[in-house]
């Protein structure tokens, strides 16, 4: 029961912090934070792959979990990449304004 | 080797928590991204450095190619994904980026509990009949790390909260890519019935719990979830999407904290409890935004219902609303000192924003000082117009809060409303019959002149009528906005 415990712990202040983290996020970054932080969830991808190794838990284990594994990847892989794109685009619009204000 | 491995998961927590620091400021963002991605880099070479430590001599490289193939078809299909949708179409992708989240939260949950079957039906291989639930207690209690009552709990929520947010995901993203009516399904007794999924699931998890060798109703959790998300989010109206995908974000971040207890996984429950708190102030700052409650967002069905009834003026009165016609409208924006842009959810469809950006262009070539008006839940998705207005090159110094303007709309000599319509209606301030009652609004009717860009007469999302339209400064310039908006840019041109 500890260690069930202990997990509940490190929720609830990840929770606490989480929350602590973004209070204050303008409108600008609305979506970027949120395609970011589903990114971030596709941290699921972990447990997905510690699950997915051959031999530990039968075929059926293995297939359900590289399923996880592919679909987390997605999270991953496209999540980062639109969000990076996304903020080039901000930063794109900053840079050009600058520019013209120093002109 | 296992301590490599936790290094690697600590610089990976240490990682997600810096690079969503960052992500929430404008300067740091990109960087805080980064940093984010490269924390997962650590993450995933962790797993890999913990599953070779865990095996030892008897690991072979075989054994990661199911890992592998699953990396490979993820990141083939991540790419150009995320390359090449366009920005008007981001609140879908974000809606189904939600939805392969959950969904792999469940299939984590649902492969756990697999795993402790084949393991617990190979060591009872050598005893016939043996006694079979409390085995399975024992088995997972093992592979979870903790008490076996407990992990067989938090396999049921990860598929629970996984599936609800993979099928209300989907929902979400045929609503909002046009492929199902975003109009809210309501039935009598829709939340007696959803009620009694939420119950019927919670009873199968709680039996489980109890008795793992119940496992049977495990595998009723997984469609019980399904039709508990869809039946959630086909009950609210496209207008409402900001707080639902807000919330979906949320709940992926959650599901992903309970696979992580399923699995024994720290790194996991912290990281996911991390999205789930951003996904909660998100969704707090939309209800905030809309001043409702969540239950309202969630429950009310709202905009299914007919028009209000008791809008301003007696029913069935004929009002007429002005029309103009851009290049009449032209002439009064050649005059103007002052513009206010107003963009909404109407503006994205007709994926104006590079016509309304050379309009701007012009306006100020002409000494017109022009700022946008962002509503925080105007459009889709939270920061919805932000992105649009980025990808168009408008100067993020434009862009301006309604609080920031509302107090000085009388010096504005033209507020431009492109495909907004519930947050630029007056009701909300002086009808307390109407929906939205008390929700912040861009005050535009205080603007000296009004244009509306609608495509027709038709109310907004909540089917509840504008009174905008009909005041004496209001005009409606009718039509797809995107034309009107060029039609408005060549009449300064032809000048």
């Amino acid at each position: 029961m500890s260690l069930a415990l202990t997990y509940a712990f490190i929720f609830i202040l990840a929770m606490f912090l989480g929350l602590e983290l973004i209070r204050r996020v303008p409108a600008q970054l609305h979506t970027p934070l949120m395609s970011g932080s589903n990114a971030i969830s596709g941290i699921s991808i972990i447990g997905a792959m510690s699950l997915a190794v051959v031999g530990d838990g039968g075929m059926l284990t293995t297939i359900l979990a590289s399923a996880a594994v592919g679909f987390a990847a997605v999270n991953v892989v496209g999540g980062y990449l639109v969000t990076d794109r996304m903020l080039a685009m901000f930063q794109a619009g900053k840079k050009r304004d600058a520019k013209k204000g120093g002109a | 080797m296992g301590a490599l491995a936790v290094i690697l998961f600590l610089c990976s927590g240490v990682a997600f928590i810096v690079g969503l620091k960052l992500l929430a400021k404008p300067e740091t963002a990109r960087k805080g991204n980064a940093v984010s991605a490269l924390g997962m880099l650590a993450a995933i070479v962790g797993t890999v450095v913990q599953i070779i430590g865990e095996r030892g001599e008897s690991f072979s490289i075989e054994s990661l190619t199911w890992i592998g193939i699953g990396l490979g078809i993820g990141a083939l299909v991540g790419v150009p994904a995320a390359r090449f949708v366009k920005m008007t179409a981001m609140p879908e992708m974000v809606a189904l980026f939600n939805g392969f989240g959950g969904v792999a939260s469940l299939l984590i949950g649902w492969a756990q509990m697999q795993q402790a079957l084949e393991i617990r039906s190979g060591a009872n291989a050598n005893i016939a009949e043996s006694e079979t639930g409390t085995h399975l207690v024992d088995v997972l209690s093992a592979v979870g790390g903790g008490n076996g009552h407990f992990v067989a709990a938090t396999i049921v929520a990860a598929i629970l909260i996984g599936g609800v947010t993979f099928s209300g995901s989907i929902i979400a993203f045929a609503k909002l890519a046009g492929k199902i009516s975003s109009k809210p399904v309501v039935y009598k007794g829709q939340h007696l019935v959803n009620a009694g999924l939420l119950l019927l699931a919670v009873a199968c998890g709680v039996a489980f719990a109890w008795n793992p060798g119940l496992f049977p109703v495990v595998y009723l959790v997984i469609p019980i979830a399904m039709a508990l998300g869809v039946a959630a989010v086909i009950s609210i109206g496209g207008g409402d999407m900001p707080v639902v995908i807000s919330l979906l974000n949320s709940y992926s971040g959650l599901a992903a904290c309970a696979a992580g207890f399923a699995v024994g996984s720290e790194l996991l429950i912290i990281t996911g409890a991390l999205v789930g708190a951003s996904g909660l102030i998100l969704t707090r700052i939309m209800c905030l935004a809309m001043n409702r409650s969540l239950a309202n967002v969630l429950f009310s069905g709202f905009g299914s219902g007919a028009p209000a009834a008791t809008s301003s003026g007696e029913p069935g009165e004929k009002r007429d609303a002005n029309v103009l016609s851009p290049e009449q409208a032209y002439y009064i924006l050649e005059a103007a000192q002052s513009v206010i842009i107003v963009p909404g959810y109407g503006m994205a469809v007709a994926q104006a924003q590079h016509a309304v950006k050379e309009l701007t262009q012009l306006l100020a070539a002409n000494g017109t000082e022009v700022r946008f008006a962002i509503h925080p839940v105007a459009g889709r998705m939270p920061g919805h117009m932000n992105v649009l207005l980025a990808e168009a090159d408008v100067p993020y110094e434009q862009l301006v809060e309604p609080d920031d303007v509302n107090p000085s709309m009388e010096t504005v000599d033209v507020a431009i409303v492109i495909g907004a319509n519930d947050v630029v209606n007056p009701a909300a301030l002086t009808d307390e019959a109407s929906p939205i009652f008390g929700m912040p609004i861009v005050e535009v009717h205080r603007a000296r002149q009004v244009f509306t860009l609608k495509r027709s007469m038709g109310s907004g999302y909540a089917g509840i009528e504008n009174p905008l339209f009909f005041l004496d400064n209001n005009a409606m310039i009718l039509g797809d906005a995107k034309q009107t908006v060029n039609a408005l840019v060549d009449a300064f041109k032809a000048d």
